[in-house]
């Protein structure tokens, strides 16, 4: 059960501001029905003095998906675009009394609509995702929203990431890369690697093989119900077989390319992993 | 008004009759089982009354009962002794539904070597025996499938699973604590190596349940100490709860055939009158084999933490599959199992009855739970042409 404030629950039986605005000067849509979140966002502005004259929201989550919203149209009535601009996710938080740490996503939720709906005024296209720069795939998070999210709010764990932007809550396999992402915002050392042994006899680099398909590969996809056999060794070619979970997973690829890579890492450059038919 | 109660796949409450037999030994009747004295000697008469009903409960032998503290325990407990009493073999097999007591069990075993194959089941919840029938070798050591599901409540088709591993020395267990006093369970019909039920599911407290153990099945213990229960599980016998799982059985046994046509009829009403009055609503599971006491049903456009906190507020009580109340970000892995889309599942809503439900608190959710959906589908920016959702 979630410790709600009272503040949330009040919020979220009898939330503010629902519904759309007919020929709203602005609106900004975020999250998916897929993700378990989503909001949307609608803005009248004077045209004269810049400012929100009214802010309606629909939202599809839980119940502080619906009081993030909700404050966050109360937040924004009255206040001019460029003064809505500085309402962060943590004055919505703040706002509510607080909300248990995997809410908070919530509240970036809403300041990421108001993001959406104040680009939309300025008739700006929001950034676009660039190739090779989104992180988590499973709940679609760009290396920019961590950035900024681990900026704005301090985080330092990937865990307060989850919490934050769900990034690394679905299959968890991008954890390294935000892992890497906030050692680079905050300047923290990689932890050691092992040194690439140099030259290997065939049996060292089996046992090498072996050792790290059972320490670091296979954990990682028991995790998720899956695992994977180690079929056959032939040179520099590793034949495995994907088993539980991982037998007919859509992922299959991804994850014989992940076990590829990490093998190059630590063994050899020139290791080609196969899944055996 | 008091609460009205509808997760009974969570928890039960203590039946009254329960709570009265045990009494007394959180009491006055404190001693020991084991003690040479009276005083606690002759508890241990008391255990062996309980281990007969029991017993009698699932149709099996006094004997073939080991009282254990939970559902957990026994589930881990079977699977364990099952790989231990057959070391050369590496294999196990399990369903992707399994309550986590068997499926992070069974992710346990696979951390330490062994392979496991999890069975995947249709978009109804069903487990396709076929398929079991592929995956089973020469190095499987246990098969282990739930009885019933605790999420949809659908029946699994144990009897025939039973065909299959007829004479191949492959062990079988079952993970019966949702079925056990729900439908009628015979041990000696449907020849199970190893079942597992417990007590604060069937009206007995939490802290206590059983594994029937089939007679001439190997065994080994899990928890190694004391000569108690023969030496097949060792602690000082939790004498209070053992006797109330003891008399809860008996509850269950005597009034089985009358409360499943009961439940059935309340849940029936209750499933239907809610497909009726709400657009865009699902059941997950299969309706021709389920547990008399369950519904999952799905929501589309709302999410199921909402519904339940607004059901909270009329003091009515229910779980979701949806990611905001599994505790972490991922949905029900039952439902995703089967299939059921993201959307769906979000919104997914079970309904879980006991005998203590009346007729009078199924008509409350029925009046209120149609204006819940009306009203959070009226915040979602999703099938805003949908949203009719009048109660008759």
């Amino acid at each position: 059960m979630w410790e709600y404030t009272d503040k949330v629950k009040d919020f979220f039986l009898h939330p503010k501001n629902v519904g759309e605005i007919e020929n709203a000067d602005a609106v900004g849509e975020v999250g998916s029905i897929i993700c378990g979140d989503a909001l949307k966002l609608f803005l009248k502005v004077d045209k004269e003095t810049g400012k929100i004259i009214d802010a309606k929201f629909q939202t599809f989550g839980c119940a502080s998906a619906i009081a993030s919203s909700s404050v966050l149209t109360e937040l924004i009535k009255g206040k001019t675009i460029d003064e809505a601009l500085k309402v962060t996710n943590k004055d919505i938080a703040e706002f509510l009394g607080g909300l248990p740490d995997e809410k908070m996503h919530c509240s970036v939720m809403g300041r990421e609509a108001l993001e959406a709906a104040i680009a939309n005024y300025k008739g700006e296209a929001l950034p676009a995702h660039e190739e090779g720069k989104l992180v988590c795939k499973c709940f679609d998070v760009t290396e920019e929203k961590i950035r900024k999210v681990a900026i704005e709010n301090h985080l330092t764990t990937v865990d307060d990431i989850t919490n934050f932007t769900k990034a690394g809550g679905g299959c968890g396999e991008c954890k390294p890369d935000i892992e890497a992402i906030l050692r680079n915002i905050w300047s923290l050392k990689p932890p050691e690697k092992p040194p690439k042994p140099k030259k290997l006899t065939n049996l060292h680099k089996i046992a090498l093989i072996q050792e790290i398909i059972e320490n670091e590969i296979r954990p990682g996809l028991q995790a998720d119900n899956g695992d994977v056999e180690l079929i056959d060794i032939d040179g520099n070619k590793v034949m495995v077989a994907l088993r539980g979970m991982c037998t007919g997973c859509v992922m299959a690829d991804v994850t014989i390319k992940g076990m590829q890579n990490k093998l190059r890492e630590l063994v050899s450059e020139d290791i080609v992993v196969e899944a055996y038919q | 008004m008091s609460a009205i109660y509808l997760d009974n796949n969570a928890t039960t409450r203590i039946a009254p009759e329960v709570l009265e037999e045990m009494m007394p030994y959180l009491s006055d009747m404190y001693g020991n089982p084991s003690s040479m004295h009276t005083f606690g000697g002759q508890l241990h008469r008391r255990i062996e009354e309980a281990r007969a009903k029991v017993a009698s409960l699932i149709n099996a032998e006094p004997e073939e009962i080991i009282f254990t503290s939970c559902g957990t325990e026994s589930d881990n407990t079977a699977i364990m002794s099952a790989v231990e009493s057959l070391p050369r073999k590496k294999h196990v097999i399990t369903t992707r539904v399994e309550h986590p007591a068997v499926l992070n069990f069974c992710q346990h075993l696979a951390r330490k070597g062994y392979r496991v194959t999890y069975l995947p089941v249709n978009n109804q919840g069903q487990l396709d025996t076929n398929v079991l029938l592929k995956e089973i070798d020469e190095d499987t050591a246990v098969v282990s499938i739930m009885f019933a599901n605790n999420e949809t409540g659908v029946i699994f088709p144990v009897k025939e699973i039973l065909e299959i591993l007829k004479e191949r020395g492959i062990l079988f267990h079952t993970d019966a604590v949702q079925a056990v006093g729900k439908i009628p369970i015979d041990v000696k019909n449907l020849p199970v190596d190893m079942l597992t039920l417990s007590g604060h599911k069937i009206h007995a407290p939490k802290g206590v349940g059983a594994l029937y153990v089939r007679k001439g099945t190997r065994f080994n213990p899990y928890i190694i100490g004391g000569h108690q229960e023969k030496g097949r599980r060792a602690g000082t016998e939790n004498v209070a709860s053992i006797i109330a799982l003891g008399r809860a059985s008996e509850l269950a046994a005597r009034n089985l055939s009358e409360e499943i046509k009961y439940l059935s009829a309340l849940r029936d009403r209750l499933e239907d009158t809610l497909l009726k009055c709400c657009p865009d609503v699902r059941v997950n599971g299969d309706r021709n084999s389920r547990l008399p006491n369950t519904t999952n049903i799905s929501f589309e456009y709302v999410e199921g933490e909402a519904i339940l906190l607004r059901l909270n507020e009329y003091e009515i009580c229910a779980s979701s599959g949806s990611a905001c109340t599994s505790g972490s970000l991922e949905p029900s892995h039952v439902l995703r199992a089967m299939g059921v889309p993201y959307t769906a599942v979000h919104g997914s809503i079970r309904f879980s009855l006991s005998r203590y439900n009346t007729e009078a608190e199924i008509d409350r959710v029925i009046e209120v739970m149609p204006l819940i959906i009306r009203e959070l589908r009226l915040l979602s920016p999703y099938g805003r042409e949908k949203i009719v959702c009048p109660p008759e």
